[in-house]
Protein backbone atom coordinates (compact mmCIF):
# COMPACT_ATOMS: atom_id res chain seq x y z
CA UNK A 1 0.00 0.00 0.00
CA UNK A 2 1.14 3.45 -1.23
CA UNK A 3 2.04 5.24 2.28
CA UNK A 4 2.57 9.76 2.49
CA UNK A 5 5.51 10.71 4.33
CA UNK A 6 3.32 11.25 7.62
CA UNK A 7 2.44 7.59 7.31
CA UNK A 8 5.78 6.10 6.91
CA UNK A 9 7.45 8.08 9.80
CA UNK A 10 4.21 7.41 11.98
CA UNK A 11 4.58 3.60 10.80
CA UNK A 12 8.30 3.34 12.16
CA UNK A 13 7.82 4.83 15.30
CA UNK A 14 4.45 2.22 15.82
CA UNK A 15 6.23 -0.32 14.26
CA UNK A 16 4.46 -1.41 11.73
CA UNK A 17 4.67 -1.86 7.91
CA UNK A 18 1.91 0.77 6.95
CA UNK A 19 -0.88 2.68 8.70
CA UNK A 20 -4.32 3.85 7.89
CA UNK A 21 -5.53 7.48 8.50
CA UNK A 22 -7.63 7.64 11.08
CA UNK A 23 -6.45 4.66 13.21
CA UNK A 24 -5.52 5.21 16.37
CA UNK A 25 -1.44 4.15 17.26
CA UNK A 26 1.01 4.12 19.86
CA UNK A 27 4.23 5.73 18.58
CA UNK A 28 7.83 5.40 20.33
CA UNK A 29 9.65 8.54 20.85
CA UNK A 30 12.80 8.77 19.49
CA UNK A 31 13.35 12.34 20.59
CA UNK A 32 11.51 14.79 23.71
CA UNK A 33 12.50 18.78 23.21
CA UNK A 34 11.76 20.91 26.54
CA UNK A 35 12.08 24.67 27.21
CA UNK A 36 12.01 26.21 30.53
CA UNK A 37 8.62 27.39 30.29
CA UNK A 38 6.61 24.23 29.75
CA UNK A 39 9.32 21.84 30.79
CA UNK A 40 11.17 21.27 33.76
CA UNK A 41 9.38 23.95 36.45
CA UNK A 42 5.78 21.63 35.37
CA UNK A 43 7.14 18.09 34.76
CA UNK A 44 9.40 17.67 37.84
CA UNK A 45 6.52 17.97 40.54
CA UNK A 46 4.67 15.77 38.35
CA UNK A 47 7.30 12.65 38.14
CA UNK A 48 8.41 13.30 41.93
CA UNK A 49 4.48 13.01 42.42
CA UNK A 50 4.55 9.53 40.61
CA UNK A 51 7.92 8.68 41.74
CA UNK A 52 8.73 8.15 38.19
CA UNK A 53 12.47 8.82 36.43
CA UNK A 54 12.98 10.00 32.62
CA UNK A 55 12.45 7.11 30.57
CA UNK A 56 16.04 7.43 28.46
CA UNK A 57 17.49 10.33 29.58
CA UNK A 58 19.51 10.39 25.80
CA UNK A 59 16.64 11.00 24.19
CA UNK A 60 15.54 14.52 25.62
CA UNK A 61 16.83 17.93 25.81
CA UNK A 62 16.01 21.16 27.69
CA UNK A 63 16.85 24.28 26.03
CA UNK A 64 15.75 27.58 27.64
CA UNK A 65 14.83 30.22 25.95
CA UNK A 66 11.50 31.82 27.06
CA UNK A 67 12.25 33.05 30.47
CA UNK A 68 15.57 34.70 29.55
CA UNK A 69 17.25 37.18 30.34
CA UNK A 70 15.67 36.44 33.88
CA UNK A 71 15.21 39.79 35.33
CA UNK A 72 12.73 38.88 38.08
CA UNK A 73 12.63 36.49 40.84
CA UNK A 74 10.41 34.51 39.24
CA UNK A 75 12.05 33.91 36.00
CA UNK A 76 15.09 33.31 38.13
CA UNK A 77 13.62 30.70 39.87
CA UNK A 78 12.09 28.94 36.51
CA UNK A 79 15.62 28.51 34.96
CA UNK A 80 16.96 27.54 38.14
CA UNK A 81 14.80 24.94 38.52
CA UNK A 82 15.70 23.56 34.57
CA UNK A 83 19.75 23.73 35.52
CA UNK A 84 19.03 21.86 38.74
CA UNK A 85 16.49 19.19 36.92
CA UNK A 86 18.83 18.20 33.96
CA UNK A 87 21.40 17.77 36.61
CA UNK A 88 19.18 15.90 38.61
CA UNK A 89 17.70 13.96 35.97
CA UNK A 90 21.12 13.21 33.78
CA UNK A 91 20.18 14.88 31.05
CA UNK A 92 23.64 15.70 28.96
CA UNK A 93 21.57 17.52 26.31
CA UNK A 94 20.95 20.59 27.62
CA UNK A 95 21.43 24.08 25.86
CA UNK A 96 21.72 27.24 28.37
CA UNK A 97 20.87 30.76 26.72
CA UNK A 98 21.87 29.29 23.21
CA UNK A 99 18.56 30.56 21.24
CA UNK A 100 14.85 29.56 20.89
CA UNK A 101 14.46 26.04 20.71
CA UNK A 102 13.47 25.02 17.30
CA UNK A 103 16.41 26.44 16.10
CA UNK A 104 18.86 25.12 18.78
CA UNK A 105 17.60 21.48 18.26
CA UNK A 106 18.80 21.01 14.46
CA UNK A 107 21.40 23.47 14.75
CA UNK A 108 23.34 21.08 17.52
CA UNK A 109 22.39 17.67 15.32
CA UNK A 110 19.29 16.25 17.28
CA UNK A 111 17.24 16.21 14.39
CA UNK A 112 17.12 13.76 11.81
CA UNK A 113 15.20 12.64 8.73
CA UNK A 114 13.00 9.65 9.95
CA UNK A 115 12.68 10.30 13.23
CA UNK A 116 9.42 10.83 15.57
CA UNK A 117 9.91 13.58 18.05
CA UNK A 118 7.56 15.70 20.51
CA UNK A 119 8.31 19.40 21.70
CA UNK A 120 6.87 20.86 24.50
CA UNK A 121 6.02 24.04 22.27
CA UNK A 122 3.75 24.59 19.31
CA UNK A 123 6.16 25.72 17.07
CA UNK A 124 7.24 21.84 17.35
CA UNK A 125 6.61 20.86 13.98
CA UNK A 126 9.82 23.19 12.60
CA UNK A 127 11.11 19.97 13.20
CA UNK A 128 9.15 18.54 10.02
CA UNK A 129 11.64 20.58 7.88
CA UNK A 130 13.83 17.60 8.27
CA UNK A 131 11.43 15.22 7.33
CA UNK A 132 10.65 14.12 10.95
CA UNK A 133 7.39 13.53 12.47
CA UNK A 134 7.39 16.44 15.26
CA UNK A 135 4.54 18.14 16.83
CA UNK A 136 3.94 19.92 19.87
CA UNK A 137 2.55 18.45 23.26
CA UNK A 138 1.46 20.04 26.64
CA UNK A 139 3.40 19.85 29.86
CA UNK A 140 0.74 16.43 30.74
CA UNK A 141 0.81 14.98 27.64
CA UNK A 142 5.07 15.34 27.74
CA UNK A 143 5.22 13.88 31.11
CA UNK A 144 3.25 10.58 29.52
CA UNK A 145 6.37 10.79 26.88
CA UNK A 146 9.05 11.26 30.09
CA UNK A 147 7.26 8.38 32.10
CA UNK A 148 6.58 6.01 29.17
CA UNK A 149 8.38 6.61 26.03
CA UNK A 150 5.61 6.45 23.90
CA UNK A 151 2.55 8.49 22.60
CA UNK A 152 -0.81 8.20 21.21
CA UNK A 153 -1.72 9.59 17.92
CA UNK A 154 -4.33 9.25 15.76
CA UNK A 155 -2.91 8.53 12.33
CA UNK A 156 -3.10 11.90 9.86
CA UNK A 157 -4.36 12.65 6.17
CA UNK A 158 -2.19 14.55 4.75
CA UNK A 159 -2.94 17.90 3.03
CA UNK A 160 -0.32 18.60 -0.19
CA UNK A 161 0.61 22.31 -0.49
CA UNK A 162 2.72 22.25 -3.86
CA UNK A 163 4.54 25.28 -5.23
CA UNK A 164 5.43 25.25 -8.46
CA UNK A 165 8.16 27.93 -9.55
CA UNK A 166 9.86 29.95 -7.45
CA UNK A 167 9.40 32.81 -5.15
CA UNK A 168 10.38 35.98 -6.56
CA UNK A 169 13.42 38.43 -4.73
CA UNK A 170 12.17 39.89 -1.54
CA UNK A 171 9.19 37.63 -1.08
CA UNK A 172 10.16 34.51 1.04
CA UNK A 173 8.57 31.31 2.99
CA UNK A 174 6.52 33.51 5.54
CA UNK A 175 4.68 35.52 2.98
CA UNK A 176 3.97 31.63 1.85
CA UNK A 177 2.70 30.76 4.93
CA UNK A 178 0.73 33.89 5.39
CA UNK A 179 -0.85 33.60 2.33
CA UNK A 180 -2.08 29.54 2.89
CA UNK A 181 -3.40 30.94 6.82
CA UNK A 182 -5.38 33.84 5.02
CA UNK A 183 -6.80 31.56 2.18
CA UNK A 184 -7.26 28.65 5.01
CA UNK A 185 -7.59 29.96 7.35
CA UNK A 186 -6.26 29.05 11.41
CA UNK A 187 -7.85 25.68 11.13
CA UNK A 188 -7.23 24.40 7.49
CA UNK A 189 -4.43 22.11 8.82
CA UNK A 190 -7.31 20.16 10.12
CA UNK A 191 -4.45 18.92 13.18
CA UNK A 192 -3.97 16.69 9.86
CA UNK A 193 -0.11 16.59 8.42
CA UNK A 194 0.22 19.48 5.98
CA UNK A 195 3.18 18.47 3.39
CA UNK A 196 5.06 21.08 1.80
CA UNK A 197 5.94 20.31 -1.92
CA UNK A 198 6.60 21.36 -5.22
CA UNK A 199 9.91 22.98 -7.54
CA UNK A 200 9.61 26.48 -4.85
CA UNK A 201 9.79 24.57 -1.93
CA UNK A 202 12.60 22.34 -2.91
CA UNK A 203 14.43 25.32 -3.90
CA UNK A 204 14.19 26.92 -0.75
CA UNK A 205 17.56 26.84 1.87
CA UNK A 206 16.97 24.59 4.84
CA UNK A 207 16.02 27.76 7.53
CA UNK A 208 13.38 28.97 5.02
CA UNK A 209 11.70 25.64 4.87
CA UNK A 210 12.03 25.48 8.63
CA UNK A 211 9.44 28.63 8.45
CA UNK A 212 7.31 26.63 6.17
CA UNK A 213 6.95 23.93 9.08
CA UNK A 214 6.98 26.11 11.92
CA UNK A 215 3.95 27.95 10.77
CA UNK A 216 2.30 25.08 10.15
CA UNK A 217 0.91 25.69 14.06
CA UNK A 218 -0.66 28.66 12.81
CA UNK A 219 -2.42 26.73 9.91
CA UNK A 220 -3.52 24.62 11.89
CA UNK A 221 -1.70 21.30 11.52
CA UNK A 222 -0.48 18.95 13.63
CA UNK A 223 2.79 18.43 11.82
CA UNK A 224 4.41 20.52 8.74
CA UNK A 225 6.69 17.84 6.19
CA UNK A 226 8.97 18.34 3.86
CA UNK A 227 11.12 15.27 1.96
CA UNK A 228 14.74 15.33 2.59
CA UNK A 229 16.96 16.00 0.16
CA UNK A 230 20.75 17.62 -0.07
CA UNK A 231 20.15 20.70 1.39
CA UNK A 232 18.62 18.64 4.33
CA UNK A 233 21.51 16.53 4.39
CA UNK A 234 23.88 19.29 3.97
CA UNK A 235 22.69 21.24 6.65
CA UNK A 236 22.85 18.55 8.93
CA UNK A 237 25.83 17.90 7.92
CA UNK A 238 24.81 13.89 7.14
CA UNK A 239 27.36 11.39 5.78
CA UNK A 240 25.05 9.37 4.39
CA UNK A 241 21.96 10.56 2.02
CA UNK A 242 18.67 9.34 4.13
CA UNK A 243 15.92 10.47 1.72
CA UNK A 244 13.07 10.24 3.68
CA UNK A 245 9.86 11.01 1.58
CA UNK A 246 5.93 9.84 0.58
CA UNK A 247 4.93 7.53 -2.49
CA UNK A 248 4.42 9.40 -5.29
CA UNK A 249 0.87 7.80 -5.35
CA UNK A 250 0.22 7.88 -2.10
CA UNK A 251 -3.63 9.41 -1.20
CA UNK A 252 -3.53 12.60 0.12
CA UNK A 253 -7.19 14.46 1.82
CA UNK A 254 -6.41 17.36 -0.52
CA UNK A 255 -3.63 18.50 -3.13
CA UNK A 256 -3.40 22.41 -3.54
CA UNK A 257 -1.37 23.84 -6.31
CA UNK A 258 -0.08 27.07 -6.55
CA UNK A 259 2.28 28.91 -8.52
CA UNK A 260 5.08 30.70 -6.29
CA UNK A 261 6.26 32.84 -8.37
CA UNK A 262 3.25 35.17 -8.87
CA UNK A 263 2.92 35.70 -5.07
CA UNK A 264 3.32 39.12 -3.79
CA UNK A 265 4.67 39.86 0.12
CA UNK A 266 1.84 39.12 2.44
CA UNK A 267 0.64 41.22 5.91
CA UNK A 268 -1.63 39.72 8.37
CA UNK A 269 -3.46 42.59 10.01
CA UNK A 270 -4.64 42.38 14.06
CA UNK A 271 -5.21 40.13 15.64
CA UNK A 272 -4.97 36.98 14.03
CA UNK A 273 -2.58 35.68 11.41
CA UNK A 274 -5.02 34.82 8.99
CA UNK A 275 -6.11 38.33 8.68
CA UNK A 276 -3.71 38.19 5.79
CA UNK A 277 -4.06 40.39 2.62
CA UNK A 278 -0.76 41.39 -0.19
CA UNK A 279 1.06 44.16 1.09
CA UNK A 280 0.18 46.80 -1.06
CA UNK A 281 -3.18 46.92 1.07
CA UNK A 282 -1.50 48.21 4.32
CA UNK A 283 0.64 50.76 2.94
CA UNK A 284 -1.23 53.72 4.78
CA UNK A 285 -0.25 51.98 8.31
CA UNK A 286 2.24 54.00 9.98
CA UNK A 287 3.74 51.43 12.25
CA UNK A 288 5.98 52.71 15.68
CA UNK A 289 7.68 49.80 15.80
CA UNK A 290 9.45 47.29 13.62
CA UNK A 291 11.05 43.46 15.33
CA UNK A 292 12.73 40.94 14.12
CA UNK A 293 12.63 38.08 16.60
CA UNK A 294 11.67 35.07 17.13
CA UNK A 295 11.89 30.83 16.08
CA UNK A 296 9.71 32.45 13.02
CA UNK A 297 10.97 35.39 11.98
CA UNK A 298 14.95 35.99 13.55
CA UNK A 299 17.13 33.08 12.30
CA UNK A 300 20.53 33.85 9.85
CA UNK A 301 18.34 32.92 6.60
CA UNK A 302 15.98 35.76 8.31
CA UNK A 303 18.61 38.50 9.27
CA UNK A 304 20.18 38.02 5.83
CA UNK A 305 17.14 38.70 3.95
CA UNK A 306 16.51 42.03 6.56
CA UNK A 307 19.61 43.25 5.67
CA UNK A 308 19.04 42.77 1.92
CA UNK A 309 16.52 45.25 2.38
CA UNK A 310 19.07 47.83 5.17
CA UNK A 311 22.29 47.85 3.40
CA UNK A 312 23.03 51.28 3.31
CA UNK A 313 19.45 52.30 4.28
CA UNK A 314 18.28 53.88 8.10
CA UNK A 315 15.29 52.81 9.80
CA UNK A 316 12.65 55.52 10.58
CA UNK A 317 11.50 53.40 13.55
CA UNK A 318 12.73 51.74 16.90
CA UNK A 319 13.97 48.43 15.04
CA UNK A 320 14.71 45.66 17.36
CA UNK A 321 16.70 42.35 16.66
CA UNK A 322 16.62 39.49 18.59
CA UNK A 323 18.21 36.29 16.54
CA UNK A 324 17.10 33.40 17.16
CA UNK A 325 20.36 31.62 18.13
CA UNK A 326 23.71 32.71 19.41
CA UNK A 327 25.16 30.54 16.87
CA UNK A 328 23.18 32.25 14.25
CA UNK A 329 24.44 35.69 15.83
CA UNK A 330 27.97 34.67 15.46
CA UNK A 331 27.27 33.73 11.83
CA UNK A 332 25.63 37.14 11.22
CA UNK A 333 28.27 39.34 13.06
CA UNK A 334 31.42 37.03 11.51
CA UNK A 335 29.59 37.85 7.93
CA UNK A 336 28.88 41.38 8.09
CA UNK A 337 25.06 40.93 8.32
CA UNK A 338 24.70 42.06 12.12
CA UNK A 339 26.63 45.08 11.12
CA UNK A 340 24.43 46.00 8.35
CA UNK A 341 20.85 45.98 10.62
CA UNK A 342 23.36 47.89 13.47
CA UNK A 343 24.16 50.73 11.06
CA UNK A 344 20.69 50.91 10.24
CA UNK A 345 19.41 51.86 13.49
CA UNK A 346 18.62 48.28 15.40
CA UNK A 347 18.76 47.55 18.40
CA UNK A 348 20.18 44.09 19.49
CA UNK A 349 18.42 41.89 21.82
CA UNK A 350 19.13 38.64 23.25
CA UNK A 351 18.52 35.30 21.50
CA UNK A 352 15.07 34.51 23.60
CA UNK A 353 11.56 34.22 22.87
CA UNK A 354 11.48 37.46 24.12
CA UNK A 355 8.11 39.74 22.87
CA UNK A 356 6.93 37.23 20.78
CA UNK A 357 5.99 34.99 24.08
CA UNK A 358 4.84 37.70 25.85
CA UNK A 359 8.09 38.02 27.99
CA UNK A 360 10.82 40.88 29.00
CA UNK A 361 11.34 44.08 29.12
CA UNK A 362 9.64 45.38 25.86
CA UNK A 363 6.14 44.37 25.55
CA UNK A 364 4.18 46.25 23.47
CA UNK A 365 2.10 49.70 25.20
CA UNK A 366 -1.24 50.45 25.28
CA UNK A 367 -1.82 51.48 21.62
CA UNK A 368 1.08 50.87 19.95
CA UNK A 369 1.34 49.52 16.26
CA UNK A 370 4.23 47.27 15.56
CA UNK A 371 5.46 45.08 12.17
CA UNK A 372 6.47 41.75 13.52
CA UNK A 373 8.52 38.95 11.80
CA UNK A 374 7.11 36.50 14.28
CA UNK A 375 4.11 33.72 13.86
CA UNK A 376 1.48 35.31 16.15
CA UNK A 377 -0.73 38.71 16.52
CA UNK A 378 -3.18 37.41 18.56
CA UNK A 379 -4.70 40.30 20.64
CA UNK A 380 -2.49 41.03 23.94
CA UNK A 381 0.18 38.28 23.10
CA UNK A 382 2.98 40.90 22.67
CA UNK A 383 1.57 43.29 25.04
CA UNK A 384 -0.91 45.14 26.14
CA UNK A 385 -4.31 44.01 24.50
CA UNK A 386 -4.95 47.52 23.01
CA UNK A 387 -1.67 46.72 20.57
CA UNK A 388 -1.63 46.35 16.94
CA UNK A 389 0.78 43.93 15.55
CA UNK A 390 1.28 43.41 11.94
CA UNK A 391 2.92 40.23 10.46
CA UNK A 392 5.33 40.37 7.74
CA UNK A 393 8.49 38.76 6.37
CA UNK A 394 11.40 39.97 7.75
CA UNK A 395 12.12 41.88 3.84
CA UNK A 396 8.59 43.58 4.67
CA UNK A 397 9.57 44.07 8.25
CA UNK A 398 12.52 46.10 7.36
CA UNK A 399 10.99 47.48 4.31
CA UNK A 400 8.50 49.19 6.47
CA UNK A 401 11.19 50.17 8.99
CA UNK A 402 12.92 52.16 6.19
CA UNK A 403 9.67 53.71 4.42
CA UNK A 404 8.10 54.88 7.91
CA UNK A 405 4.78 52.67 7.09
CA UNK A 406 4.11 49.03 5.79
CA UNK A 407 5.86 48.54 2.92
CA UNK A 408 6.91 46.21 -0.23
CA UNK A 409 10.28 45.18 0.15
CA UNK A 410 10.25 44.09 -4.16
CA UNK A 411 11.56 47.62 -4.98
CA UNK A 412 14.61 47.03 -2.46
CA UNK A 413 15.36 44.45 -2.82
CA UNK A 414 16.44 44.85 -6.77
CA UNK B 1 -24.43 24.90 34.47
CA UNK B 2 -25.08 27.99 32.39
CA UNK B 3 -23.47 28.79 29.03
CA UNK B 4 -20.51 31.60 28.09
CA UNK B 5 -20.48 31.62 24.53
CA UNK B 6 -17.63 32.88 22.81
CA UNK B 7 -16.82 32.99 18.70
CA UNK B 8 -14.52 31.15 16.50
CA UNK B 9 -10.62 30.98 16.65
CA UNK B 10 -10.32 31.89 20.56
CA UNK B 11 -6.82 31.07 20.82
CA UNK B 12 -4.46 30.23 23.70
CA UNK B 13 -3.01 34.13 24.59
CA UNK B 14 -6.07 35.38 25.51
CA UNK B 15 -7.24 32.38 27.22
CA UNK B 16 -3.84 32.29 29.17
CA UNK B 17 -1.79 35.70 28.34
CA UNK B 18 1.61 35.15 27.96
CA UNK B 19 2.97 37.72 30.22
CA UNK B 20 1.09 35.84 33.46
CA UNK B 21 2.73 32.30 32.38
CA UNK B 22 5.24 32.71 34.71
CA UNK B 23 2.52 33.13 37.71
CA UNK B 24 0.25 30.33 39.20
CA UNK B 25 -2.40 28.79 37.30
CA UNK B 26 -4.58 30.84 40.34
CA UNK B 27 -3.21 34.61 39.05
CA UNK B 28 -3.62 33.18 35.48
CA UNK B 29 -6.76 32.19 35.72
CA UNK B 30 -7.81 35.62 36.66
CA UNK B 31 -6.88 36.80 33.41
CA UNK B 32 -8.11 34.49 31.58
CA UNK B 33 -10.48 35.11 28.55
CA UNK B 34 -10.46 39.09 29.90
CA UNK B 35 -9.16 40.69 26.48
CA UNK B 36 -12.29 39.06 25.06
CA UNK B 37 -14.33 39.21 28.07
CA UNK B 38 -13.43 41.39 30.68
CA UNK B 39 -15.81 39.90 33.90
CA UNK B 40 -15.59 36.33 32.88
CA UNK B 41 -13.27 35.18 35.63
CA UNK B 42 -14.64 36.81 37.92
CA UNK B 43 -18.23 36.16 37.01
CA UNK B 44 -17.93 32.23 35.91
CA UNK B 45 -19.20 30.30 38.92
CA UNK B 46 -18.15 26.71 39.17
CA UNK B 47 -20.10 24.06 37.24
CA UNK B 48 -20.61 26.60 33.94
CA UNK B 49 -19.93 25.40 30.85
CA UNK B 50 -17.43 27.03 27.78
CA UNK B 51 -19.02 27.54 24.22
CA UNK B 52 -17.56 28.50 21.43
CA UNK B 53 -17.59 28.31 17.18
CA UNK B 54 -14.42 26.57 15.31
CA UNK B 55 -11.29 25.97 16.37
CA UNK B 56 -11.52 26.70 19.96
CA UNK B 57 -8.22 26.59 21.81
CA UNK B 58 -6.25 27.58 18.57
CA UNK B 59 -2.25 28.74 19.46
CA UNK B 60 0.33 27.67 21.59
CA UNK B 61 1.06 24.51 23.58
CA UNK B 62 0.65 25.85 27.11
CA UNK B 63 -1.63 23.81 29.03
CA UNK B 64 -2.40 26.81 31.53
CA UNK B 65 -5.09 27.82 28.77
CA UNK B 66 -7.67 24.49 29.47
CA UNK B 67 -5.80 24.61 33.22
CA UNK B 68 -7.02 28.06 33.79
CA UNK B 69 -10.41 27.17 32.84
CA UNK B 70 -10.68 24.02 35.20
CA UNK B 71 -9.48 26.37 37.71
CA UNK B 72 -12.34 28.76 37.36
CA UNK B 73 -14.66 25.43 37.84
CA UNK B 74 -15.47 25.53 34.16
CA UNK B 75 -17.23 22.03 34.19
CA UNK B 76 -17.09 21.24 30.40
CA UNK B 77 -16.00 22.75 26.60
CA UNK B 78 -18.49 22.37 23.82
CA UNK B 79 -17.64 23.56 20.61
CA UNK B 80 -17.69 23.66 16.80
CA UNK B 81 -14.07 22.07 17.00
CA UNK B 82 -11.15 22.20 18.84
CA UNK B 83 -7.54 23.06 17.80
CA UNK B 84 -5.61 19.80 18.04
CA UNK B 85 -2.87 20.57 20.87
CA UNK B 86 -5.49 22.38 23.13
CA UNK B 87 -8.30 19.17 22.44
CA UNK B 88 -5.10 16.54 23.60
CA UNK B 89 -4.43 18.70 26.80
CA UNK B 90 -7.57 19.70 28.02
CA UNK B 91 -8.87 15.97 27.82
CA UNK B 92 -5.20 14.80 29.54
CA UNK B 93 -6.31 17.54 32.67
CA UNK B 94 -9.72 15.25 32.64
CA UNK B 95 -11.50 18.80 31.35
CA UNK B 96 -13.77 17.21 28.62
CA UNK B 97 -13.75 19.03 25.55
CA UNK B 98 -17.24 18.38 23.66
CA UNK B 99 -16.63 18.62 19.71
CA UNK B 100 -21.09 19.81 18.85
CA UNK B 101 -22.15 20.52 15.68
CA UNK B 102 -24.72 22.67 16.38
CA UNK B 103 -22.91 24.48 19.43
CA UNK B 104 -23.84 27.83 17.74
CA UNK B 105 -27.55 27.04 18.97
CA UNK B 106 -26.42 28.02 22.37
CA UNK B 107 -27.35 31.21 22.99
CA UNK B 108 -24.73 33.02 26.04
CA UNK B 109 -26.65 32.29 29.30
CA UNK B 110 -28.40 29.22 28.31
CA UNK B 111 -28.86 26.55 31.42
CA UNK B 112 -27.56 23.01 29.39
CA UNK B 113 -27.29 20.17 31.15
CA UNK B 114 -24.99 16.98 29.30
CA UNK B 115 -25.85 13.49 29.15
CA UNK B 116 -22.64 11.79 28.85
CA UNK B 117 -24.12 8.46 28.70
CA UNK B 118 -26.38 9.51 25.51
CA UNK B 119 -23.76 11.97 24.09
CA UNK B 120 -26.61 14.36 24.14
CA UNK B 121 -26.00 18.19 25.54
CA UNK B 122 -30.03 19.31 26.41
CA UNK B 123 -30.68 23.28 26.62
CA UNK B 124 -33.09 23.85 29.17
CA UNK B 125 -33.28 27.06 28.46
CA UNK B 126 -34.81 26.24 24.89
CA UNK B 127 -35.60 22.71 25.26
CA UNK B 128 -32.97 21.92 22.43
CA UNK B 129 -31.42 18.79 22.29
CA UNK B 130 -28.01 18.54 20.59
CA UNK B 131 -25.48 15.38 19.92
CA UNK B 132 -22.15 15.68 20.61
CA UNK B 133 -19.08 13.75 19.70
CA UNK B 134 -18.15 11.27 22.72
CA UNK B 135 -14.89 11.41 23.82
CA UNK B 136 -12.98 8.90 21.93
CA UNK B 137 -12.76 5.30 23.59
CA UNK B 138 -9.11 5.16 23.75
CA UNK B 139 -8.84 8.30 26.22
CA UNK B 140 -12.05 7.67 28.20
CA UNK B 141 -10.54 5.87 30.85
CA UNK B 142 -7.93 8.76 31.26
CA UNK B 143 -10.90 11.20 31.29
CA UNK B 144 -12.72 9.25 33.95
CA UNK B 145 -9.74 9.02 36.45
CA UNK B 146 -9.42 12.65 36.43
CA UNK B 147 -6.66 13.58 33.70
CA UNK B 148 -3.68 11.54 32.10
CA UNK B 149 -1.69 12.88 35.86
CA UNK B 150 -3.86 10.21 37.78
CA UNK B 151 -4.38 8.19 34.95
CA UNK B 152 -0.64 7.39 35.07
CA UNK B 153 -0.59 7.22 39.13
CA UNK B 154 -3.04 4.52 38.89
CA UNK B 155 -1.39 2.49 36.33
CA UNK B 156 2.06 3.12 37.93
CA UNK B 157 0.66 1.53 41.19
CA UNK B 158 -0.95 -1.38 39.86
CA UNK B 159 2.50 -2.52 38.42
CA UNK B 160 4.11 -2.20 41.00
CA UNK B 161 1.04 -4.11 43.78
CA UNK B 162 0.76 -6.78 40.76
Amino acid sequence: MSQTLAQKLVARAAGRGTVTPGEIVTCKVDLAMMHDSGGPRRVKPMLERLGAKVWDPSKVVVITDHYLPAYDDESRKIIRIARDWVREAGIDNFYDAQGICHIVLPERGHLRPGMFAVGGDSHSPTGGAFAAYMFGVGATEMLGVLVTGEIWLKVPHTIAMDFSGKISPGVSAKDIMLFLIGRFGLDGGQYQAVEYRGEAIRKLPMQERMTLCNMTAELGGQTGLIASDGVTQEFLKLKDPDPWSGDPDAQVIAHHRFNATDLAPQVAAPHSPANTKEVSFFENIKPSLAYIGACTGAKLEDLRMAAQVLRNRKSKMRLLVAPASLRDQKTAEDEGTLKILLDAGAELLPNACGICAGFGEHLLPENMVAISSTARNFKGRMGAASSQVYLGSPYTVAASAVAGRICDPREMVK
Amino acid sequence: MKAWVFGDDIDTDVLAPGRYMKSDISEIAQHCLEAVRPEFSQSVTPGDCVVAGRNFGAGSSREQAPAALKHLGVAALVAESFAGLFYRNSLNLGLPALVCDGARRIRNGDRLELDFQKSILVNLTTGDKLAFEPIPDHLLEMVRDGGLLPHLEKRLKCRTTS
